[in-house]
């Protein structure tokens, strides 16, 4: 298998709506990006991989068909990916794989959401025959899940509102972000209401516009960039069924297996010491000491101590999110791969306010569907 | 590149409406096509399947069909909303690293729960083309009355496409349309889209297919005589329909190059044309011999589930060099409105 | 024209007709007969509900009806402050995960009839039908209070 590495990233200004792009103004947007960063043209790059969450947030039966001219991939292979909340990820993995197969050398990888075009909250929970409308949007999925975990670790109430201010405050160092919200404290967060008990308003990610994108490139093409390279020390993906007897919500077996694949793929026996950074797929505030438990990063019913010890806050030992996160901008079809080039740059020294000094070795981790599907990578600032 | 063959395939019968829902149909595929492969479901290395959401009117649709898969334990499985001759495309990829040897793919695809020609138009530029409600149908009668005024072709050249493939379809028990009347009795018929007639237009079609991969030895070891991928590429071209000609598929036949499709005679080719005109820019985008067999399934004119067709166009390819038929087979499938997006697949009896 | 256009409305209206599947129907048929079915796997056995004609673990059809208790228990749960669409429900109200009894996947439901304060993990939970028998799950309108003391959390805690 060839060496890959992350050469240019890009990302628009995530907003809630954005009405001065379009689509394809919204993707270009972030692509230019990336080439810029990569001193590259369209003209450059191989193939281009698009990935984003269900065609209905857009309303756009695959969108990749109208998207061909406007990522300069006339003449290329193009595919589209989708694989529910983790799709971003799986984007960056499938570009990924191109180049380490040798197939290609340059690859564009995009991912993107404009839901603002359609109704994401009637995209996620539309009206199926032959059962009730229950619940609106997906927090009445994961708030039973969160309830459970509270119970389990014995968690105190706190610890899901620090996340949500950490990730915030996190977040006005990336201009990027769509949440810019100076005024946020714990006190704030307690009095926002109450959607989905325990998950309080803002303790929820918003809906945004927006568009992430990676060039990936080969070793050759890595060492010749003109910024340094984020390299690609592994990557992996699984997926477990919806719904099955003895299924583990809160811990779910496909979620540790590809911790367990990619750690062993980057050489990484102790991942609370050895990685530096983290960028998290965290909707929902609790899902924080959630992952650090399933990743490994965290003892099972320990996860919570480490938010509320401060190790993953910016000046933490294990940052995690120094982007805002999912929680401050969450532009779904995009959002794994933001987390995934966020761990990029900050192996490249590039992730500018919110930059953790002497960041090396950064993981990026997306999740989606009913907690089953699974996406991470991890990179360096070094080859392996 | 990592010698990679297709070891078995396995399609359900094509109907215009299942009572089965995605995981039963994709049940019967993959437990078929497994068995064929004498491939234990928990041997699989990587999984990737095609599917639409709009297809099936609900967000997330290709979820319920992991279900079929038995992902337990967790499984390496990613997913296109695109037809699933990309999903083996993407597996064709993994299987380069060489960690893994085996992989399944699948397909699936109800056409029957909507309105097939108002969900195609959503595929369409939201912005320019979609607004105007142009249906497959009609945007498959712009690329004939093109190929008609370049004066090559003959609305008879359409019908004889439509009556051989159909006609080809008899021994096909998985087809939907077989049986044709002769192409001139067809011509009596009324336009449907001028100049395309009912008949030179795909029936809608539910149902699945599955194929399972496998490289180097452990290809020798689950079936006898592999359908080695010599070549697998694939192309897109602009969107905007008067970007491009449309009596020509440039993207075939840089896929085409790109496979290496002309290195020596093509024995059978399956071609994803489900407009009876397509098939014939295909055959001259491709250079095929007279002596090329095509379709001898019947192709999309006799069934076209969409998202499965073109994973069924490299399956039964594939059966061909697996059967003995062929020595080298070529399955194509196509994206998008008029041909716009083309993948090329070439087949081998010999790694 | 001096204004930019900077978007339009384009509305689309698709109609689908859902086809539940041979398993999802026999089981819709029986909510009409006020029956609960699952469905077991012959290979791990376990009772699947909804049953969805495979098992979602070992990945073979799935053919064995088993009827389900109409009485359950609450694994977790969650109260929602915010409108369903034009649902109208009195809020706060709350949904939860419920192990019907003989079932080994839970149900996602309405628990009506109690207060919300009240409900709670391990709660014992009894369905409540329609008086109109129809093939959908809203045959059962919700779950109400069994009046069964609670059951142990080891009971149900691998069911989260």
């Amino acid at each position: 298998m060839n060496r890959a590495a992350v050469i240019g990233v890009g990302q628009t200004r995530h907003a809630q709506k954005r009405t001065d792009v379009s689509i394809p103004g919204l993707l270009r947007e972030a692509a230019l990006r990336a080439l810029e960063d990569a001193e590259l043209t369209f003209r450059d790059l191989d193939a281009v991989v698009i990935g984003k969450a269900p065609d209905m947030f857009e309303g756009v039966m695959m969108p990749e068909l109208f998207l061909a001219e406007a990522l300069g991939a006339v003449g290329k292979p193009m595919m589209r990916v989708h694989t529910a909340g983790s799709v971003g990820g799986s984007t960056g993995l499938v570009a990924a794989h191109l180049v380490q197969a040798g197939v290609h050398r340059r690859v564009l990888a995009v991912a993107f959401e404009k839901q603002s075009e359609s109704e994401a909250m009637w995209a996620l929970s539309p009206k199926l025959p032959f059962q009730p409308p229950l619940v609106a949007g997906a927090g009445g999925y994961f708030a039973p899940i969160i309830r459970a975990y509270l119970k389990r670790s014995g968690a105190p109430d706190e610890v899901g509102m620090m996340v949500a201010v950490k990730d915030r405050k996190n977040a006005l160092k990336n201009p990027y972000a769509h949440l810019q919200l100076p005024d946020i404290s714990l006190d704030t967060v307690r009095a926002s209401p109450m959607l989905w008990d325990p998950i309080r308003y803002l303790e929820t990610c918003p809906s945004s516009d927006g568009a992430c994108a990676v060039v990936i490139g080969d070793e050759a093409g890595a060492r010749r960039a003109p910024r340094k390279p984020a390299w690609i020390w592994g990557g992996a993906m699984r997926s477990e069924p919806t719904m099955f007897a003895g299924r583990n919500l809160v811990d779910p077996r496909a979620g540790r297996d590809c911790a367990k694949d990619l750690y062993s793929q980057a050489g990484i026996t102790d991942p609370r010491r050895e990685i530096d950074v983290a960028e998290l797929y965290v909707p929902f505030s609790w899902f924080e000491p959630m992952w650090l438990e399933n990743l490994g990063f965290a003892e099972r019913d320990q996860g919570w101590r480490l938010t509320a010890d401060g190790v993953t806050a910016l000046d933490g030992d294990l940052p995690v999110n120094p982007s805002g996160g999912v929680l401050s901008s969450n532009p779904i079809g995009a959002s794994g791969l933001l987390r995934f080039a966020e761990a990029a740059l900050q192996v490249r020294g590039l992730a500018g306010e919110h930059q953790v000094d002497g960041a090396r070795v950064a993981m990026g981790h997306a999740y989606g569907g009913g907690s089953q599907y699974y996406a991470m990578w991890i990179v360096g600032s070094e080859l392996r | 590149m990592r010698p990679v063959a297709i070891v078995s395939f396995a399609q359900t019968p094509f109907v215009r409406r299942t009572r089965l829902n995605d995981a039963e149909l994709v049940m019967e595929v993959v437990t078929a096509a497994l068995e064929r492969a004498r491939l234990p479901r928990h041997e699989i290395g990587f999984c990737c399947s095609g599917s639409s959401d709009f297809l099936t009117g609900a967000p997330f649709s290709f979820v319920g069909a992991l279900d079929a898969v038995g992902a337990w334990p967790p499984i390496q499985e990613s997913h296109v909303e695109m037809d699933g001759a990309w999903a083996l495309y993407e597996a064709w990829v993994r299987l380069q690293h060489g960690d893994l040897d085996t992989a399944l793919v699948y397909a699936f695809g109800r056409s029957s729960l909507g309105d097939l020609q108002d969900v195609l138009v959503q595929q369409l530029d939201p912005y320019y083309l979609a607004p105007l409600g142009a249906d497959p149908i009609g945007l498959a009668a712009l690329q004939a009355r093109a190929l008609l005024d370049g004066g090559e072709f003959t609305e008879r050249d359409f019908a004889e496409v439509a009556a051989q493939n159909r006609a080809r379809a008899q021994s096909n028990r998985h087809a939907q349309v077989r049986g044709s009347r002769p192409a001139g009795a067809l011509l009596d018929e009324p336009y449907l889209a001028a100049p395309l007639r009912k008949h030179d237009c795909p029936p809608i079609s539910d149902g699945a297919a599955a194929i399972v991969l496998a490289a180097g030895d452990r290809a020798r070891a689950l079936c006898e005589r592999p359908a080695w991928i010599a070549g697998i590429d694939h192309r897109i071209e602009p969107h905007a329909l008067g970007a491009r000609d449309l009596t020509r598929s440039p993207s075939t036949e840089r896929a085409a190059r790109e496979a290496n499709a002309h290195e020596r005679p093509i024995d059978v080719a399956e071609l994803h044309a489900p407009f009876s005109p397509q098939e014939l820019i295909l055959r001259r985008a491709l250079a095929l011999p007279g002596s090329t067999a095509i379709n001898p399934s019947g192709g999309a004119l006799a069934a076209n589930p969409i998202m499965v067709a073109g994973l069924v166009r490299l399956g039964e390819a594939a059966a061909r060099v697996i059967d003995g038929v062929a020595a080298r087979a070529l399955g194509h499938a196509t994206s998008g409105p008029c041909l716009q997006q083309n993948l090329v697949c070439v087949l081998e009896a010999r790694p | 024209m001096s204004d930019a256009i900077k978007g339009f409305t384009a509305p689309v209206r698709l109609a689908y007709t859902v086809n539940a599947g041979r398993a999802a129907s026999r089981f819709l048929r029986g909510l009409a007969e006020r029956r609960i079915l699952g469905q077991r796997c012959p290979v791990c056995k376990k009772v699947n509900m909804p049953p969805r004609g495979a098992c979602p673990t070992c990945g073979v059809p799935t053919e064995e009806e088993v009827q389900l208790s109409e009485v359950g228990t609450v694994t977790t749960f969650c109260i929602i402050n915010i409108q369903f669409d034009a649902q109208a429900r009195e809020l706060p109200y709350a949904c939860a995960s419920i192990l019907l009894d003989g079932a080994d996947t839970t149900l996602f439901h309405l628990i009506q009839e109690v207060p919300v304060a009240e409900i709670r993990m391990g709660m014992r939970v009894r369905a409540v039908w329609d008086d109109e028998r129809r093939p959908s799950l809203d045959s059962i309108r919700h779950f109400r209070a069994a009046g069964e003391p609670d059951a142990p959390y080891d009971s149900y805690k691998e069911h989260l």
